[in-house]
């Protein structure tokens, strides 16, 4: 076969590459739009402020939102902090010899477990061997352990990033090793662990099947830690597979979607300014 | 000579792993002198920088052998208190590393370490390191921005000016004007000869008009090991050993 003149080779390599983003970018483009055309006419002030009656199939999705909320927070307060500190043993306190590797290798594995198999967990190990029941609680516990693995992930890269000079000046100044993570690795790794942190948020509230099983799917309002709560996507999912109402249904969808956009925008903002604070 | 003699090293080796980076040196470093430190690359000269202020430990698999004792202690003893005796070592590294914060922040960083609380004594510190660092005229009304906007030879007299405000007595600086321009490097070697009244100082350096220009006393380092030490004087016009003399006429290194 003939070789193509480079000029063309040049033409069609941009040409096909360029196609490739627009595919890309159609597809994002179309499952927003999709979903926002069916969920936006439900919208209103009201479907977000007032609780579901009648099963969901009239009525808003406060109750909901309060237990997407809730779970999401709880799983990242425990996540974070475990997933931060580990990720900093592993980057500052060990030589990187076996065990290191085999907390790695281990923490790499936990992120390929799908869900529904961490839910069938969360609802052994919390709900019915701890006796948590169907809570916030449990699910929060499951998530959080679901997040781990991607937040020290990231964690120990945004770490990893921070040039070894800061570390040598900051030792040579007389701090101990504790101030020198504490003053200058950290916050010149924040940007990336933040980064980590947002995308473990978007998961968590996405997840589906972890929080069905653990935090169970009552539409009450939570009072505690130990009410079982619905989240928006496994209320969306019951009302599309139970046939409520699917217009609630997409309207669910675009509230979801809608958040994970604003918190993106607004860590993006956050972090610009977190940025320019440091540099 | 030996009598004030701040640093005394005997005999001290150091490994990394199995690699030797310094072989059995026996050398003193005199109270309120700059001892300028001379050699090719990878002769171990910044290694012995690190050694003095136990940078070293921080690297996998370093190791030591011999002793340096500073006025009269063994900095390796186990009863040391490493982070102390980094604060008595100021150091300065090659290229600039100012911190990402102000410049504020830069020269108070170590201060803070240290426990210096309260914005009165901190603001004094830094304008007198800062002072002394000679940078103080140059940056006065812009304490506040970032210390990564100035430029390289200001970035050097800052990270100067940070290890001043550590009040330590000991300045050891490893190539500090290789990345910078003849005045800058001008600027910077015109502190030192200021800075030697207060402090004891090691120049590590490449460029041997540097040592020629600053040191009081030169040491030259070969494959880890010290060939010969003596008054720059000496050293330049009549050294004792003939590798001495080749490195300084530039037939190796």
């Amino acid at each position: 076969m003939k070789r193509l003149g480079p000029r063309i080779e040049e033409k069609a390599a941009r040409v096909a590459l360029w196609t490739l983003t627009l595919i890309t970018v159609g597809v994002l483009v179309f499952i927003i739009f999709f979903i926002m055309r069916r969920g936006l006419p439900a919208l209103s002030l009201e479907f977000l402020t007032s609780n579901p009656s009648d099963m969901g199939k009239s009525g808003g999705i406060f109750s909901t939102v309060v237990g997407t909320v809730a779970l999401s927070v709880l799983a990242i307060l425990i996540a974070a902090p475990l997933g931060v500190g580990t990720a900093i043993y592993l980057t500052e306190y060990t030589w990187g010899g076996p065990v290191t590797r085999v907390i790695r290798f281990g923490a790499e594995c936990l992120a390929g477990i799908p869900s529904i198999i961490f839910g069938l967990f969360g609802f052994i190990l919390f709900v019915t061997k701890l006796k948590f029941g169907w809570s916030i609680l449990s699910g929060g516990l499951t998530l959080a352990f679901m997040l781990l693995p991607t937040i020290i992930r990231t964690s120990e890269e945004a770490i990893k990033s921070v040039p070894p000079a800061y570390r040598n000046v900051s030792f040579s100044l007389g701090s101990t090793k504790w101030q020198t993570v504490t003053r200058v690795v950290l916050p010149s790794a924040m940007p990336g662990i933040i980064t980590g942190i947002v995308l473990s948020v978007g998961r968590s509230i996405g997840e589906t099947a972890a929080t069905i099983f653990t935090a169970g799917s009552a539409l009450r309002m939570p009072t505690s830690l130990f009410s079982s709560t619905r989240t928006m996507s496994v209320h969306f999912y019951i009302l599309a597979r139970e046939g409520i109402s699917m217009p609630k249904a997409y309207g669910t969808a675009a509230i979801l979607i809608i958040a994970i956009l604003g918190i993106n925008l607004l860590t993006y903002f956050l972090m610009n300014r977190f940025i320019k604070k440091y540099s | 000579m030996t009598k004030n003699a701040a640093i005394e090293v005997r005999g001290f080796s150091q490994y990394f792993g199995e690699v030797r980076k310094l072989n059995a040196l026996d050398l003193d470093v005199l109270s309120n002198e700059i001892l300028g430190i001379i050699g090719p690359a990878r002769s171990g000269k910044s290694t012995f920088l690190c050694a003095l202020n136990r940078l070293n430990d921080l690297v996998r698999g370093s190791r030591h052998e011999g002793t340096i004792r500073i006025d009269g202690r063994d900095i390796y003893d186990p009863g040391v208190d490493v982070v102390a005796l980094r604060r008595r070592l100021g150091m300065v590294f090659a290229t600039p590393v100012p911190l990402p914060r102000s410049i504020y922040e830069n020269v108070a960083f170590g201060a803070r370490m240290a426990g210096v609380r309260g914005r009165n004594g901190l603001d004094a510190i830094v304008r007198d390191s800062l002072e002394k660092g000679g940078l103080w005229e140059e940056v006065m009304d812009r304490l506040e921005t970032s210390g990564l906007k100035l430029s390289g030879g200001q970035q050097q007299r800052l990270c100067i000016a940070r290890i001043l405000a550590v009040k330590p007595e000991f300045i050891l600086l490893d190539e500090p004007t290789s990345g910078l321009d003849p005045i800058s490097t001008m600027k910077i070697e015109e502190s030192l000869r200021r800075l030697k009244k207060e402090y004891t100082i090691i120049l590590v350096t490449n460029n041997t008009k540097q040592a020629a220009r600053v040191a009081d006393r030169t040491a030259f380092f070969l494959s880890g090991e010290l060939v010969e030490i003596g008054p720059t004087a000496k050293i330049f016009t009549a050294p004792d050993d003939q590798r001495t003399d080749d490195y300084l006429r530039g037939r190796f290194g």
